[in-house]
């Protein structure tokens, strides 16, 4: 288990080179050079255009430029300067991500509190009128996209006064108490969550029938109905733990789909979170605050891909990866 | 209907089709494959139902100039927000006509954009009517609209935006360019998908790990992530035909790697018959080889998966332009329709900004479901001799 973490991560490392060259060329066939795009710009002061073009070698070719791109990452942790922002990108890049993460964090906890229940009430009472119409639903919904269900709930909220209209904090945040703060959060948070979290819900939630239906064919669970053990016992302790394992990967690929699901949320919802950021940092040519979100949206994949094949060792002892 | 429904409409999930690719010889008298294909799929009346739609709007799209009563561009300074007209039968006296009618309209609230109808004015609606000349096709040259309302006068059956332009002739012009992303893209992804991963599988040793090391980059970035970044390498205010190559071009770009991987497992298991031992003993060329006699083999996934992977470019499309980074105005596309309900005031006051395009947007999502969900039943050779469950 060790090695293979080992493996995993030492795995990642080629991955990531080639995610930054990718990204950098990209950003080199940009047009439009934004060394003099700086220069005109009155409020970055020469100074730091000075630094930047020693840093990263900014009037060198691209090789250059990506190998200290890469030294100051690497030896000094340094992403560069967001142009637009006056900050280093590691700063500005550590807010979004951690308000992206608390969004998919949010919206996971709408998908698997809602699939996992919902998927077993199929599951149990296959075929019934609830379980038809919980088939149609799904399937329907799986055809409305988030841009759309993002922007009728923003319609809704718009129109009512329920929700606030984007955002992630009121404006007299800083007067709540801790509790007040946090009720505030979760406020600005619930339509967000909702748009990425419905998105997967369809699918994870006909896998948890699915899987509690395969399982509620097997032997032992048979053998268990026929000693007469209560129907309860049956599907909660006895299929439901192994109905689950499969849903335990998923998890994490999911994890990592909800950061990359946020995006177009975030956008509708003006919530500050890494896709944000990375469109106004792509609009106004922000290059190394462009580098270092999609790096690190991708650490964030990479990651949640790992963490599921780790949950599913864990949590079957059938599997090992030795 | 049984099998798990596709996942996000991501050019990037993972295509979740079973690979498994096996002909069993069955006791049945011998049908051909097309014959088996057309009554599996008739008995599936969604999969029937998605396709009529998808038929339907397609058409729609081609004819769009004519059945448009204006042109995309077309400005009417004197109503902007308009509401959608709606039609009567029944006239103020109560009589009933055949003929429908709209009513004019006069601007009551300046502000706000509030019309009021003018119960006297009744402008009964043409057909085939003479207006704007358009070229249908590069073909027909013509300035005959399906409808419209006598000189002077407007009807606007979806509404209009913000600049006072028809929503139901934006929507049908919009469709030419957001349905055929969807085509163009796949075309293009597969094709380059099918050859990557059939020559993965085939060549094997140094070219299958370029070409899987490719993959997995590709997949390891959030695609909205990797769209964007790519669309930064064009200028933001190119013309629209340009941009449309351009977003055609990420998509098909970041959608090959998915397929690939698919193909290579499929293309491992085909080259193992004893068929393509046969064509390399003849001396047929590996090219050849996997174009003519492995790749065809795959035929019946890849058209379901290109299916259920339409929605994806065509979203793809949709979120580029309502970012305000695909398609750009003055032009049409769905995307950009729907840029302009961004605003709160438009959601709150002049709704069908959002429900037209999210309309047409949400049908062609589920018909395009339906119809590869009907078709994967119809393919799925183990489904052709089994039971359905």
């Amino acid at each position: 288990m060790k090695t293979y973490v080992l493996r995993r991560f030492l795995q990642m490392i080629p991955l990531l080179f080639g995610i930054s060259a990718l990204t950098f060329m990209l950003l080199q066939l940009a047009p439009g050079d934004f060394l003099n795009q700086m220069g005109e710009n009155p409020a970055i002061s020469p100074a730091t255009i000075e630094a930047m073009r020693r840093n990263f070698g900014l009037d060198q070719p691209w090789y250059v430029q990506y190998a200290l791109y890469l030294r100051n990452i690497l030896l000094h942790f340094d992403f560069g300067e967001s142009f637009s922002r006056h900050q280093p990108v590691f700063t500005v890049i550590r807010d979004g991500l951690s308000n992206t993460l608390i969004l998919a964090g949010a919206a996971a906890i709408v998908t698997w509190g809602l699939a996992i229940p919902l998927g077993i009430w199929a599951a149990v009472r296959q075929y019934s009128w609830i379980d038809k119409t919980l088939s149609l639903i799904a399937f329907v919904w799986l055809s409305i996209p988030e841009i759309l269900s993002g922007l009728l709930l923003l319609m809704l909220a718009a129109r009512t006064g329920w929700f606030p209209v984007g955002g992630m904090r009121s404006i007299d945040y800083d007067q709540f108490t801790a509790l007040g703060k946090l009720r505030d959060l979760a406020w600005h948070l619930a339509l967000p969550a909702l748009v990425v979290g419905l998105v997967p819900l369809a699918s994870r939630m006909r896998q948890m029938r699915g899987n509690l239906l395969d399982v509620l064919r097997l032997d032992y669970v048979t053998t268990a109905r026929s000693k007469g053990l209560d129907e309860g016992v049956v599907i909660y302790k006895h299929a439901l733990r192994n109905a689950l394992n499969p849903m335990i990967t998923l998890f994490g690929y999911t994890l990592g789909a909800l950061v990359s699901g946020s995006f177009v949320a975030e956008i509708i919802f003006s919530w500050p979170g890494l896709g944000r950021l990375t469109l106004d940092a792509i609009l106004t040519q922000d290059q190394y605050l462009v580098m270092g979100s999609v790096l690190m949206a991708s650490v964030v994949l990479i990651l949640g891909n790992l963490v599921a094949d780790l949950l599913l060792a864990i949590a079957d002892p059938r599997i090992s990866y030795d | 209907m049984t099998s798990a429904p596709p996942d996000r409409h991501d050019p990037l999930a993972p295509l979740v089709l079973d690979p498994a690719e096996s002909r069993a010889d069955t006791a049945t008298p011998p049908e051909s494959p097309t014959t088996i294909f057309w009554r599996h799929l008739k008995k599936s009346p969604l999969a029937i139902i998605g396709g009529s739609v998808l038929l339907l709007f397609y058409l729609l799209a081609i004819v769009a100039p004519f059945v448009a009563p204006y042109t995309e561009e077309e400005m009417d300074r004197r109503r902007y927000f308009h509401p959608p007209h709606s039609l009567h039968l029944v006239d103020r006296q109560g009589s009933f006509h055949l003929r429908p009618f709209v009513r004019e309209t006069r601007l009551a609230n300046p502000q706000q954009f509030r019309y009021e109808d003018i119960e006297t004015a009744e402008r009964p609606l043409r057909f085939f009517v003479r207006g704007a000349s358009y070229t249908m096709l590069g073909l027909v040259s013509s300035n005959l609209h399906l409808f419209g309302v006598d000189n002077g006068s407007r009807v606007y059956l979806l509404g209009t935006d913000s600049f006072g332009r028809d929503e139901f002739s934006r929507l049908l012009y919009g469709g030419q360019v957001s349905l055929t992303v969807g085509l163009v893209g796949i075309l293009i992804s597969f094709s380059l998908g099918l050859l990557l991963g059939g020559i993965s599988g085939y060549v094997g040793g140094a070219t299958d790990s370029v070409i899987m090391r490719s993959t997995e980059l590709l997949l390891s970035i959030p695609s909205l992530y990797l769209i964007i970044a790519l669309r930064a390498v064009f200028p933001i205010d190119l013309p629209s035909q340009q941009v449309y190559l351009g977003i055609v071009a990420i998509l098909a770009f970041i959608g090959w790697a998915g397929l690939a991987r698919v193909i290579r497992g499929l293309v491992l298991s085909i080259r193992r018959n004893e068929y393509v031992t046969a064509a390399e003993a003849l001396g047929v060329s590996r090219f050849r080889i996997i174009t003519r006699h492995i790749l065809p083999n795959t035929w019946s996934f890849v058209i379901v998966a290109a299916t259920i992977s339409v929605p994806g470019y065509i979203l793809g499309e949709v979120v580029l332009s309502f970012l305000g980074v695909g398609v750009q105005e003055p032009a049409a596309s769905w995307g950009n329709m729907l840029n302009q309900a961004r605003s709160l005031r438009a959601l709150t006051s002049f709704p069908w900004l959002l429900y037209v395009p999210g309309v047409a947007i949400f049908l062609t999502v589920m018909a395009f479901n339906f119809l590869g969900d009907g078709l994967r039943d119809a393919l799925d050779p183990r489904r052709v001799t089994g039971g359905t469950s």
